[in-house]
């Protein structure tokens, strides 16, 4: 018997971007509220997660076709040339660097070289934990 | 910088051997080797006239000069002494070696390597007059002697034997390093004239008995004085020149050469005289009884090269008297000369005699005494060379061993008139067992030539037919041979030339030339001394003795195995073997729970001893905040969620349990103002649930049972042990803050430097980006190895293939 997983499915397609914007936002927003890259990155793979559990994994991965070590490995390389970058100018390994700007429609808003440090969290963070449920769902 | 750099000669022409032995293949390597000792020994042969007028050469090349380590070249008496016995016997060992070994049959490279890497050793153990250079050769010579015994390296006994010599000589030679350093903690130098001049004010310090005891350790393990003799009699499984050079004239002196050369440091001690004396003496009967028992010529050779070292150990032990008293006009002066001179005649004629050996097991294939006899017509030089060892082994005339036989005696007649140390009373002992253990000598002496060369002609037990061995063979032995002889007509040249210089260097304190020394040699003292009685006695008691021989030999079967030192060898090596064995075993047991229960313990009683042995415990509530009813709660949940953890019967309660715990934990996240700390404690306790869950549904349905966990009552005390531990731990640090907390900065300087509001994250990202960048490394690691664990199990698979 073929079960019929309607609701789920439907619910989720409205659900999924629900979590992944509110990520997102976590994820921006970690410089000055509580979140950052870590709890975004989970909170985004928990939202494919749910993708994961309402289709199945071949489906997602047609949807979605990430090679996850890959992703950890951009993340980590992104979060390493972060932290490298200053010993070219001169400046400590891991030195941060921010300055206001106006930007359009956006307003003034500050721009900070954490966030490329961050951003190298949150893939690896997506990565690992993807290709850890990925691998385990797999296995026979 | 010459002195020094001859030491290393024989070193650095080892490189070479290999390389003529590959490349000229029709002349015997050992021709290209003989000149090395031979240069040498011209070399030192041109010291011996300024040396005999009491000069001494001394050359120093820095090794470590930061540490004060320097390899010092000291040329006395002695050491001259000691370097032309190594290099002229070298000589002689080497040209045997030529017509002894096949260049066809043996790794010849292999053989002068080793032995030229000894000769180095050796010339360095007797010319160091720094105490870590001479400790670094003197460990090279036991590595190159287990080389040089275990030549023959696919032969059970050769393996054997050179382990065993290893073991030992290692084990001494460690013990001198020991006594070395304490003999630097004492001195302040490493050098050993300094530590001599300084010798009076070493005596009083409380580590002076230790350093001795050590030293004269590793002297008595090289030496194969007892009870550490038992590796020399297994060494014999050596080739016979290397049996000829290092068993006999040179390494096993190396003992000799230390006693020797530290004799005037220790000698003001009374317990160094009486342990030299007396395991020398003992060395002296106990080697001789046991050489009549042997069967195997190198046998007898070896116990009696054991007897012959404790007779010089002897000698040395009661030449540390001089020292003390009236010693010096007594006749115990003797002592000194006659252990010289009987070193350079036991070299004389127990190299020739082990050249014999080996001669005698080259052309008739066997060294066993008992199918051995009647080859005097056969081979009459070998004959000569060996009656002429023997006589002068057993202490006949007209040999050089007659001389050193009757100083000897002399000398030890003389221990009885001392009168301090108890030597009035047991100084008696000494000459009496000297006497016996002479007797037993001239039996064995006889018993080697006799037995071997005359008697019944067998030639049916023979593995080859015998004939006399080729001249170039016979040469070394019958040069040595001659010195015996020689030696015996000319003891006061040898006295003044080697001998003297020699004693000046072990009893600086009485002379100030080797000019000073008043003691002639002299074959015949115009009247007829206790000795010479002595001698007639010997003379008759051992030819009765070897005649009877036959009748009384089978006492030696009644000596019970369990009770020799061999055994008790095995015996040991075999308990350390199984002993340590069973030791690790019996707490290496391989389960992962007993190790965890050892380290939770060990932890657990290191960190409550020492907070009580501080006095580090101290509770105050001075800091604490007020408790809310919200906290109150949650420890009752945290509490009640544990427990379901800990005594739940299903696995799967367990689970629920722990994760009640997490979510509690971060609902404490909540209260104390942890955000962060919070969202990512829910979402992680999440994963960790269901991966916990994952786990228990591919759980084996085998042996599944439900059961609770069982109650042990020794896990419960260490659990409640580490659980305290932490508490008071925890209580302690709590009420003892010695700093302030930093905290301050980063609040002062979120905004203004690093441009964030929360300091969680600018901490994580910025102020400690090092720390994150790692952990994202652990994370991606795991990953990767989750990864490869599942994706990558090949093996298990094709192995399950295999068993179906």
């Amino acid at each position: 018997m073929k079960t019929n997983d309607v609701i789920i499915q439907f619910t989720t397609k409205i659900v999924f971007f629900i979590i992944f914007f509110f990520s997102i936002h976590i994820f921006l927003a970690g410089h000055y509220t509580p979140g950052g890259g870590f709890v975004g990155g989970l909170l985004t793979s928990s939202a494919i997660v749910l993708l994961v559990l309402a289709f199945d994994l071949n489906t997602v991965r047609k949807v979605l076709p990430i090679n996850y070590t890959y992703l950890t490995a951009i993340g980590l390389l992104l979060a390493l040339a972060t932290a490298a970058f200053p010993m070219f100018l001169g400046k400590p390994f891991f030195t941060h660097f921010f300055d206001y700007f106006d930007l359009p429609l956006l307003g003034k808003q500050s721009l900070h070289t954490a966030m490329l440090f961050d951003s190298g969290v949150y893939l690896v963070v997506v990565g690992v934990t993807m290709t850890i449920i990925q691998t385990i769902g797999e296995d026979e | 910088m010459l002195q020094v750099l001859y030491i290393f000669i024989p070193m650095l022409a080892a490189i070479f051997v290999p390389l003529l032995y590959k490349s000229i293949k029709n002349i015997h390597t050992g021709w290209f080797v003989l000149a090395v000792p031979a240069t040498l020994a011209i070399i030192y042969a041109s010291y011996i006239g300024k040396v005999a007028d009491g000069k001494v050469f001394l050359q120093e090349l820095p090794w470590i000069p930061s540490l004060d380590i320097s390899i010092v070249s000291y040329l006395d008496g002695l050491s001259l002494l000691f370097s032309l016995l190594i290099t002229g016997i070298g000589s002689l060992v080497v040209l045997y070696s030529i017509f002894y070994l096949d260049k066809h049959k043996e790794k010849l490279h292999n053989f002068y390597v080793y032995l030229l890497l000894f000769m180095t050793a050796m010339l360095g153990v007797v010319q160091s007059d720094h105490l870590i250079s001479l400790y670094f050769f003197w460990e090279l010579t036991s590595i190159s002697s287990f080389l040089l015994i275990g030549y023959w390296y696919s032969r059970d006994a050769s393996r054997f034997g050179a382990l065993k010599s290893m073991m030992i000589t290692v084990g001494g030679g460690l013990m001198m390093l020991g006594g070395f350093i304490l003999l630097y903690i004492m001195g302040g130098t490493y050098s050993i004239r300094e530590l001599i001049v300084m010798a009076p004010n070493l005596v009083q310090h409380p580590l002076f008995t230790w350093s001795l005891v050590l030293i004269l350790l590793g002297a008595f393990t090289k030496s194969a004085q007892f009870p550490f003799y038992i590796w020399l009699p297994d060494a014999m499984e050596a080739p016979t020149p290397v049996s000829a050079y290092l068993h006999s004239a040179t390494m096993v002196k190396a003992g000799i050469y230390l006693v020797a050369r530290f004799t005037p440091i220790f000698a003001v001690s009374e317990l160094w005289v009486w342990l030299v004396t007396g395991v020398g003496i003992l060395t002296l009967f106990w080697g001789s009884f046991f050489a009549v028992k042997q069967t195997d010529l190198k046998g007898i050779l070896a116990f009696s090269t054991v007897s012959q070292l404790g007779l010089i150990m002897s000698l040395l032990g009661a030449s540390a008297l001089a020292f003390h008293g009236n010693g010096a006009t007594d006749t115990i002066k003797y002592a000194a000369f006659a252990a010289i001179f009987h070193l350079i005649n036991h070299a004389t004629f127990k190299g020739s005699l082990f050249m014999i050996a080996g001669i005698v097991d080259h052309e008739t294939g066997t060294r066993d005494i008992r199918k051995l006899g009647g080859l005097m017509s056969i081979m009459p030089l070998s004959f000569t060379v060996a009656a002429i060892g023997s006589l002068s082994m057993a202490g006949l005339p007209p040999f050089n061993g007659f001389l050193s036989k009757e100083m000897f005696l002399t000398a030890m007649l003389a221990l009885q008139n001392f009168e301090f140390f108890g030597f009035d009373t047991w100084g008696a002992l000494f000459p009496i067992i000297a006497w016996i253990a002479s007797i037993f000598t001239f039996v064995y002496s006889f018993y080697f030539v006799f037995r071997t060369f005359t008697g019944k002609y067998k030639p049916e037990k023979l593995p080859h037919k015998p004939h006399e061995a080729p001249i170039g063979m016979l040469i070394s032995p019958m040069i040595l041979a001659a010195l015996v002889v020689t030696i015996f007509f000319i003891p006061n040249l040898v006295g003044d030339t080697f001998v003297k210089p020699a004693v000046q260097a072990i009893q600086p304190f009485l002379y100030d030339s080797p000019k000073d020394i008043d003691i002639h040699v002299a074959a015949w003292h115009g009247e007829i001394t206790p000795e010479l009685v002595m001698t007639f006695g010997i003379v008759l008691l051992g030819v009765l003795l070897f005649v009877a021989l036959p009748k009384w030999q089978g006492i030696y079967q009644k000596f019970p195995r369990a009770l020799t030192l061999n055994n008790a060898y095995d015996k040991i090596m075999l308990g350390l073997d199984v002993g340590l064995n069973r030791v690790s075993r019996l707490y290496m047991t391989g389960s992962m729970r007993h190790y965890l229960l050892y380290m939770f313990s060990s932890i657990a009683a290191i960190v409550i001893g020492s907070l009580f042995v501080k006095n580090a415990f101290t509770v105050s509530f001075q800091d604490t905040s007020p408790i809310r009813p919200y906290e109150i709660i949650l420890v009752v949940v945290l509490v009640i969620g544990t427990a379901i953890t800990i005594l739940a019967k299903s696995r799967l309660t367990a689970i629920i349990g722990l994760g009640a715990v997490g979510y509690t934990v971060a609902l404490f996240f909540v209260i104390f103002n942890a955000p962060d700390l919070a969202l990512t404690q829910l979402v992680i306790e999440t994963i960790s649930v269901a991966l916990f869950l994952l786990a228990f549904y591919h759980l084996p349905k085998l042996g599944k049972r439900e059961e609770r966990m069982r109650f042990q009552l020794n896990r419960a005390i260490v659990s409640i042990a580490v659980g305290v531990m932490v508490t008071l731990l925890a209580l302690s640090a709590h009420s003892q803050k010695l700093i302030p907390t930093i905290s301050k900065y980063y609040e002062e300087t979120v905004y203004s430097k690093a441009g964030g509001g929360n300091i969680v994250n600018v901490i994580l990202v910025d102020y400690r980006g090092f720390d994150t960048l790692f952990e994202i490394t652990v994370l991606g690691i795991a990953g990767m190895a989750i990864l490869a664990m599942i994706k990558l199990r090949m093996n298990r698979k094709e192995k399950s293939h295999e068993n179906k």
